[in-house]
């Protein structure tokens, strides 16, 4: 006979536990499990994005229906225990049932905080705890014009205010403190959190105390408070704190204080009775974060099949984002005799960092904005590390201690074992790294056999980290050196930072970023110079100072210090006028090498530098472009004769490949972009070792992308297929913007698909249809401006700087 | 010292650099960010790249065949490359570039 076990309350805790025990003893037990909420388990932490919009509820469900079915599980959701008698080990049920049990789990969490104000139990008055109130929350949105009052400035007041926000409701928030987050920030984190909400539109009214909640026929109307000010609303939220829901264990005659006593083994002063989770007290504790909660469902779950084990309270750290605002608390960070302060402030940034210092320890951290180096902290302060020898750096955190490079992968390569990454579900490193070593090699795995980055997701970073760390060239991540010895930061950083801040100039990414040089290297100045182009097409200058000779002069320099000449010959096609101006001007500047290239050109090898703007002028006037040869850019499109003269021709391959150069010339890209169209499969223009190649059949254009024919050989992957040249035009114009866009400053496209995946770049052009467009528009904005030819502008504009500046020879002679 | 006017500080431009062709070769001559001029050989000593088509950074030049890097106020080569190229004094006056004739002369005739 299976023992009969009883679990009051369904909440993040039972669930957990409830996992354990089935996990390692399916059938130990009878299992009846009663909620009062009409549902089973879910992650309560993630009602915020409920709330928002962000999710539905059906995502953040982590105990379905066919779960407890699966499982044997006996659930009588939205049925109340109204009584124990620990005696004769039974539980009574709303509905009079009386129930036997061998065991008994009280898993009851907590209740929230309703202040006794005059009109308290008003329509409309609710908490921030369940489906119910998210929902009545959501409701309000819809109603044009809803106003709404959140009592409680800490978390839960604030995500509620936010989500009510992002509903199109007018929210202000009324917290009693002198700001936001008191437990969790000090006074200047907060005052930032308070600027971001005030920003998003939030009224924030901190040392506030509510008087009254004023209403009519029955319902809300307002709150008024102390000094007099009435602020109307169709809905008050009350989000003040919650209580541990203890009175039943109470009236059963268990020890309780604040919470109902459990010891070690979350058994309470019944040997028969457990409990866990928001509605215990331990050792004088009571909790609220999720961490201990999933400890103790460990250890109850062991007590209850008669195993070892022992809860103990751990130091946590508190990693938020309210309202995507990144915070990070650990440890105390009061303010103390005998304690130092350490303090970081970037206003414009909104990046405030505080450590709070005592005896050459660590013991407190707060940040706002950037809480990378959160984890880090936290283990100084639990290993009680001296940081004597680190102080001058210790705020600008681990990169900086010891010279390594400001890289995150090298940071969390060098986090020890038992470093925790994931905070919800106390998830270590070394459990992750095991996890992959045992064959869980992507994020998905890693959640499904450790739980880490689970549950509320900020550390899905450092999990991804870790999975980089650990399986080194089998994950693709971007790899993080630094751009040069101006900076710390890498290229993927710099690119990002241009956007999100909109630096649109080399000296505001200097100054802004940080650079150590004056005006940066050699390294630098052309990378800064294309992503600026790049990303701000009608605000950024091209600066030719920050250009390689070649891409200065418009022409490839030789060892000799002469130059080659390239003109464009589109999809490969010329005319005898074409040739006879290239023969004429190769007489004309005695060329000593003319030579036909790969791309289907011609090369004019040798040419002095003076005779730059003149053999231009003269190419132009038949009609001859800049081939763009010498480029980080667009160079030739190599086509086959196609369905014109050739017998297994498909389509008009050569007639693409000119559309396709006449519409991406003059484009400047990370490294050079070469291009084929081949008419048929038998790939004449050897369009599958190209950066981009197409491939025509009878049925449309095959697209792909990543070939490589220089030291690596590489074959193009397919992209996708098209029906008509019009979307294979957008595809390419898309796929070129958002290589343009991404990659980093010398990667070719092979290399750059090698760290993004195929599939996302497939998802970004090929299934977006929308995005496909938007990369398209935003290719022939820059376009707009970059295609035409430079070879023109500097014959007819800059002809003088291709000459000395002084002859001081002739002077001599005279 | 006899100081021969090359051209208008605007005429090179702002980290940028023009060559001046002289008896003992081509000079380049450079314009910092900071608007300061530096004239030096303009062949680098490793394999004859016109340094006068290098980036200019700071006060320094990246040659622009293998990445040389000189400093423009002594000439030496920075780094862990081993190299010294000539450098010549210059001046500016009302925005017009000069160099000391005398001292171009000598170091042909030297």
């Amino acid at each position: 006979m299976k023992q009969k076990l009883i679990i009051v309350g369904a909440g993040m805790a039972s669930g957990r536990a409830l996992e354990h025990l089935l996990e390692h003893a399916p059938n130990a037990y009878n299992i009846t499990l009663f909620n009062a909420e009409p549902r089973g388990t879910y992650n309560r932490i993630m009602l915020s994005p409920v709330l928002s919009g962000d999710k539905t509820f059906d995502e953040i469900v982590t105990h379905t229906a066919e779960w407890y079915e699966e499982n044997g599980v006996t659930c009588r959701f939205g049925e109340k225990i109204t009584a124990i008698d620990k005696s004769a080990r039974t539980v009574t049920a709303e509905n009079g049932d009386v129930l036997e049990y061998d065991k008994l789990i009280i898993a009851t969490g907590s209740a929230p905080f309703i202040i006794p104000l005059p009109g308290h139990d008003l329509d409309g008055v609710i908490a921030y705890r369940d489906l119910e109130d998210t929902n009545a929350m959501i409701a309000l949105g819809d109603r044009p014009g809803a106003r709404a009052v959140v009592i409680g400035g800490g978390l839960l007041g604030l995500e509620a205010a936010a989500g009510l926000k992002a509903r199109g409701v007018d929210v202000t928030v009324v917290h009693i403190m002198g700001h936001l987050m008191e437990r969790q920030l000090d006074e200047a984190a907060g005052y930032l959190l308070r600027k971001a909400l005030v920003d998003k539109g939030i009224t924030v009214k901190c040392s506030a105390n509510s008087r009254e909640i004023l209403g009519e026929n029955g319902k809300v109307k307002a709150l008024l408070l102390d000094d007099g000010t009435e602020l109307p609303c169709d809905l008050l939220v009350m989000a003040v704190g919650i209580r541990p829901a203890i009175a039943l264990a109470a009236d059963a005659g268990l020890a309780t204080g604040r919470g109902i006593h459990v010891d070690d083994q979350m058994v309470t002063s019944d040997a028969n009775i457990l409990a866990l989770g928001e509605c215990v007290e331990h050792d004088g504790n009571i909790f609220g974060l999720v961490a201990p909660l999933y400890d103790q469902a460990r250890v109850l779950a062991k007590t209850l099949l008669g195993e070892e084990a022992a809860f103990r309270n751990k130091e946590v750290s508190t990693k938020l984002k309210v309202t995507g605002c990144d915070l990070f608390s650990a440890g105390d960070f009061a303010e103390a005799e005998g304690r130092e302060d350490i303090v970081f402030r970037d206003p414009a940034r909104g990046v405030y960092k505080r450590l709070v210092i005592a005896e050459n320890r660590l013991i407190g951290a707060v940040m706002y904005g950037d809480t990378a180096d959160g984890n880090w902290f936290f283990g100084l302060i639990k290993d009680g590390t001296d940081i004597s020898e680190m102080r001058d750096t210790l705020i600008f955190g681990p990169a900086y201690q010891g010279g390594a490079a400001l890289d995150p992968m090298a940071a969390v390569a060098a986090l020890p074992a038992d470093a925790e990454i994931c905070g919800c579900n106390g998830v270590c490193k070394g459990q992750i790294v095991d996890a992959i070593n045992n064959g869980a090699t992507d994020l998905g795995a890693i959640r499904a056999t450790t739980k880490a980055s689970a549950s509320c997701g900020t550390c899905t970073g450092l999990v991804e980290q870790v999975l980089a760390t650990t399986l080194g060239d089998d994950f693709v991540m971007p790899a993080a050196a630094s751009v040069c010895g101006c900076t710390d930061l890498s290229h993927e950083d710099v690119r990002r930072l241009i956007k999100s801040r909109a630096l649109k100039s080399q000296p505001a990414v200097w100054q802004e970023l940080g650079w150590s040089t004056p005006n940066g290297c050699h390294v630098c100045r052309p990378a800064i110079n294309y992503y600026l182009l790049a990303d701000w097409p009608l605000d950024y200058a091209d600066d030719p100072q920050s250009r390689f000779v070649n891409e200065r002069n418009h022409a490839n320099i030789q060892k000799d210090g002469t130059y080659s000449v390239v003109p464009r010959m589109w999809g490969g096609i010329t005319t005898p006028e074409e040739l006879r101006a290239i023969a004429d001007a190769a007489d004309k500047y005695a060329v000593p090498t003319v030579k036909v290239t790969g791309g289907q050109r011609i090369d004019l090898l040798g040419v002095r530098k003076e005779d730059l703007p003149a053999i231009w002028y003269d190419l132009n006037q038949a009609g001859l472009v800049s081939g763009h040869a010498y480029s980080k850019g667009l160079r030739t499109v190599k086509t086959c004769v196609g369905a014109d003269h050739c017998r297994f021709g498909t389509q008009d391959s050569t007639g693409l490949g000119i559309k396709l150069e006449k519409h991406l010339w003059g484009s400047w890209t990370p490294h050079k972009l070469k291009l084929g169209v081949s008419g048929c499969p038998r790939n004449c223009a050897e369009a599958t070792c190209k950066d981009i190649g197409v491939i025509c059949v009878d049925s449309g254009y095959e697209i792909s992308i990543a070939g490589a024919a220089g030291m690596e050989v590489k074959e193009t992957e397919l992209l996708c297929k098209v029906a008509t040249e019009e979307d294979a035009i957008e595809v390419i114009s898309a796929m070129t913007q958002i290589y343009r866009e991404n990659a980093k400053y010398l990667d070719r496209v092979f290399k750059w698909v090698a760290k993004v995946g195929l599939d996302w770049v497939r998802e970004q052009i090929v299934d977006d249809l929308k995005n496909r467009k938007a990369l398209a528009d935003r290719f022939e904005i820059s376009q707009s401006v970059y295609r035409t030819d430079p070879w023109a502008e500097h014959a007819r504009e800059k002809a003088a700087t291709y000459h000395p500046i002084a002859n001081l020879t002739l002077e001599a002679a005279e | 010292m006899s100081w021969i006017d090359i051209g208008a500080i605007t005429d090179i431009p702002l980290r940028g650099a023009r060559i001046v062709k002289t008896e003992l070769g081509c000079v380049a001559v450079f314009r910092t960010d900071d608007n300061e001029v530096f004239a030096t050989s303009d062949r680098c000593p490793h394999k004859g790249g016109p340094l006068s088509e290098g980036i200019v950074h700071g006060r320094k030049v990246t040659c622009p065949l293998h990445n040389w890097v000189f400093s423009l106020e002594t000439g030496e080569a920075q780094g862990a490359d081993d190299g010294q190229i000539a450098t010549y004094p210059t001046r500016i006056l009302d925005g017009r570039v000069m160099l000391d004739g005398t001292h171009l002369a000598t170091e042909a005739a030297a």
